[in-house]
């Protein structure tokens, strides 16, 4: 046995134990709060209780009810929108000429740059009772909106889209920019419109980004709290209140750091499903 | 390339996480320097408003004129209620963090007394006269289970009606107005409505953006004066002492809920989305009461301190604008009022570097003077029995007089451990008669489930 491989791995030994220090043990320890009854405050102290805090959960209405929210979110503001206007933006922009480009680019990369409450402001202001929306209405003599009470999970996954758009505008726009100008023009003559080619040309060839995109977007999604607390608190009633806020909520606010982490390895979970659904996607021709 | 696991490869990484270990391990906390008092406190989110600080700062002055060569360390933490108990419980947890004397609200201090989080001070109360002149309600705020007290408080909050005389004269209400059931209230709003169209008739906080001012100023201020809750403290409507549980929803509770879905339903409140939006509290303090704009409104006595001089939104009118009415009971029924108290106390962390010097501090705050200058400023009222029959203390701010009155027919929650948990389940069946999603029943039965499942079961009927 030589000690050749040992002496290799020696100049990684820093890094793996920062990451085991660091990151390894933080989580190691969020699993097993999670199988504990730790309270913040209220109790002298905890034990482990197995796997009660998960059939908690799962009597739990709420908990329910912030799953269901956080799909229907993450659906709404991520698949459906991010995704789809990002790579509509993107086609368009293609063809756009370069000062509309960079007007529109300018302005859609602004709101993802501006930090998480700043936007989570400017949107709750823009549809507030009194809000810039509600104002625009009345000039059209169209009745007036009261959304972040009756459609909360609405406006937080319009705001969401708002906001998060840009990510996928580029990186649609590279991956728009890969397509071989050839291909699409082969198409043209052949006589394809634009939504055989989309079909049969684009989509196939940008898979591989769709599915990076969905994948990153979605995980980012999931974990949105800022934005949400800003705008409603996860409120009203619970009506837009996603995992991530029922976890603030059971952890911080009722002091259940225990049951708060296991809903935590919940979230956890619900992404690594999307994230396999992804992964079947991305893989290439069979 | 893999590397088999062998015994100089464990070493190896046994080393090098030793060394890591050693290498990453934080100081000592800056709470091990023997003549520094580190006193933590909360700061108000509002930039304009600095009572806290200004009283701190002036008490450090004194402290450290008084005792040479010993430093007091302010640390604020700036939060809203909520985040403070949170940021406040992770610094208690260890002693790198915990400061020396901490601010501490009634509503959470037996949580955090459970949670062996603090000192109890008994031997230092026994050697400090002024103890004996705070009042008994005042002695008990901070007193646990175990008959040990934990906490100095610091004054004392009592709740009732603040009614705007400009609309009730408009409504042609009496501007002495003091209303003897809860129907009077509920016929002043209606008047309100009816006569003077453009203001917010009432306003009762409710459900979970309001936090605990649902439950106290809202709920309570109801649910005390209901048959549930007898006048003479000695009956609880939410906390069975007795038996040590809590207590289902009975036919006061639905009383209760009932009338904040009459105000609601009415459209006597605020418009439900205002009522339920996180900063309801700011909105009717900072906007609709300056303005005008709200006839009746059921609130703590702690207002003024948002109006007077130095706090940013200056109101010097209010106490000729604002009239006072108290809470009345149900149907009148003896003793007739209504109020809550709860308020703040000093307290030492268990894992508090220096105990004995942060006792100290607290003894120069609780001078009697330096006691009253903090009671005025901060719109509190007194917990000191000198303070209390001191005139100059009573003609210090118009609202005084009335709500240290209050302080003889006033109720103090059952803040045990699970009473947080307690009052979210209150707020969430306040907030479904709110919306109008559920029904009275409904909501009660729904606090009831709730209740059993915080409390582990601990639950009895009346």
């Amino acid at each position: 046995m030589s000690l050749r491989p040992l002496t290799r791995a020696l100049p990684l030994t820093p890094a793996l134990v920062l990451l085991l220090l660091f990151l390894a043990g933080p989580i190691a320890y969020c699993a097993w709060i999670a199988f504990t009854d730790l309270q913040l405050t209220g109790q002298a102290e905890s034990s482990f209780v197995g796997f009660e805090n998960f059939r908690t959960a799962f009597r739990d209405e709420e908990f329910l009810n912030a799953v269901w929210l956080t799909l229907v979110f993450t659906v709404l503001s991520s698949l459906i929108g991010q995704n789809t206007l990002g790579l509509a933006l993107a086609s368009l922009m293609r063809r756009a000429s370069k000062p509309v480009r960079t007007l529109t680019g300018g302005i859609v990369i602004t709101a993802w740059v501006l930090p998480e409450v700043v936007a989570g402001f400017l949107l709750y202001a823009f549809f507030r009772r009194e809000g810039t929306l509600n104002a625009i209405l009345d000039l059209l003599r169209l009745p007036s909106q009261n959304w972040l009470f009756t459609l909360p999970i609405l406006a937080v996954s319009f705001a969401n889209v708002w906001r998060g758009t840009a990510f996928s505008m580029l990186v649609y726009s590279a991956a728009l920019n890969e397509i071989p100008k050839e291909i699409t023009e082969a198409a043209e003559v052949d006589g394809a419109g634009g939504l055989r080619r989309l079909w049969h040309i684009t989509l196939p060839m940008i898979r591989r980004s769709i599915g990076t995109n969905l994948m990153l977007n979605t995980l980012q999604t999931l974990s949105v709290f800022g934005l949400i607390w800003v705008m409603t608190r996860g409120g009203p009633g619970d009506r837009s209140q996603t995992l991530p806020l029922f976890m603030y909520e059971q952890a911080f606010q009722n002091s259940m750091i225990g049951y708060g982490t296991a809903v935590a390895l919940l979230l956890l979970l619900v992404g690594s499903l999307f994230s396999v659904v992804y992964m079947r996607l991305l893989r290439t021709e069979v | 390339m893999p590397v088999r696991p062998t015994a100089a490869t464990t070493a190896l990484l046994t080393t090098a996480l030793a060394a890591a270990a050693t290498l990453t391990a934080c100081g000592g906390g800056s709470g091990s320097d023997p003549d520094t008092v580190r006193v933590s406190f909360k700061q108000s989110t509002d930039n304009s408003i600095h009572v806290m600080d200004d009283y701190l700062a002036d008490i450090k002055k004194q402290f450290e004129k008084a005792n040479p060569g010993k430093k007091v360390e302010l640390v604020p933490i700036k939060a809203p209620d909520s985040e403070y108990y949170t940021k406040l419980q992770q610094m208690l947890r260890s002693a790198k963090t915990a400061p020396d004397l901490v601010y501490e609200d009634t509503f959470l201090i037996n949580s955090d007394i459970t949670s062996g989080y603090l000192k109890p001070l008994d031997a230092y109360l026994a050697k400090w006269p002024d103890w004996n002149q705070f009042i008994d309600t005042a002695k008990a705020a901070a007193k646990a289970e175990d008959g040990k007290t934990y906490g100095v408080p610091d004054g004392t909050d009592t709740r009732g009606l603040w009614f705007d005389k400009g609309i009730f004269a408009k409504a042609g209400l009496p501007t002495d107005w003091q209303p003897k059931t809860w129907d009077e209230i509920l016929d002043a709003a209606r008047t309100i409505k009816r006569r003077v169209p453009d203001v917010t008739p009432l306003n009762v906080y409710t459900g979970k953006p309001a936090g605990e001012a649902a439950t106290m100023q809202g709920f309570e201020m109801l649910l005390y004066g209901t048959s549930d809750g007898t006048g003479d403290g000695t009956t609880d409507p939410l906390y069975d002492s007795t038996s040590k549980k809590w207590i289902a929803g009975g036919q006061g509770f639905k009383d209760a809920l009932a009338f904040v879905e009459t105000v609601y339903r009415e459209k006597l409140g605020p418009d439900v989305s205002t009522a339920l939006d996180p900063n309801i509290q700011t909105i009717v303090r900072g906007d609709l009461l300056p303005k005008g704009k709200l006839g009746i409104n059921l609130d703590g006595s702690w207002l003024p301190q948002d109006w007077l001089e130095g706090s940013g939104h200056e109101w010097p009118e209010w106490s000729s604008r604002l009239g006072l009415a108290y809470m009345p009971t149900q149907h009148g029924q003896a003793p007739g009022k209504v109020s809550m108290s709860g308020g703040w106390t000093w307290s030492v962390p268990a894992k508090a570097a220096n105990p004995d010097l942060a006792f100290e501090f607290v003894k120069t705050m609780q001078t009697k003077a330096n006691a009253q200058k903090w009671y005025v400023a901060n719109s509190g009222i007194a917990v000191r029995k000198d303070v209390a029959e001191d005139p100059a203390y009573a003609k210090a701010q118009p609202s005084i007089r009335f709500f240290t009155d209050l302080v003889a027919s006033t109720h103090y929650r059952p803040a045990y451990p699970a009473y947080p948990k307690v009052s979210t389940a209150i707020q969430e069946a306040m907030e479904g008669v709110t919306t109008g999603d559920r029904s009275v029943a409904d909501a009660a039965s729904g606090y009831d489930d709730t209740l059993k499942e915080v409390t582990d079961g601990q639950v009895t009927t009346r």
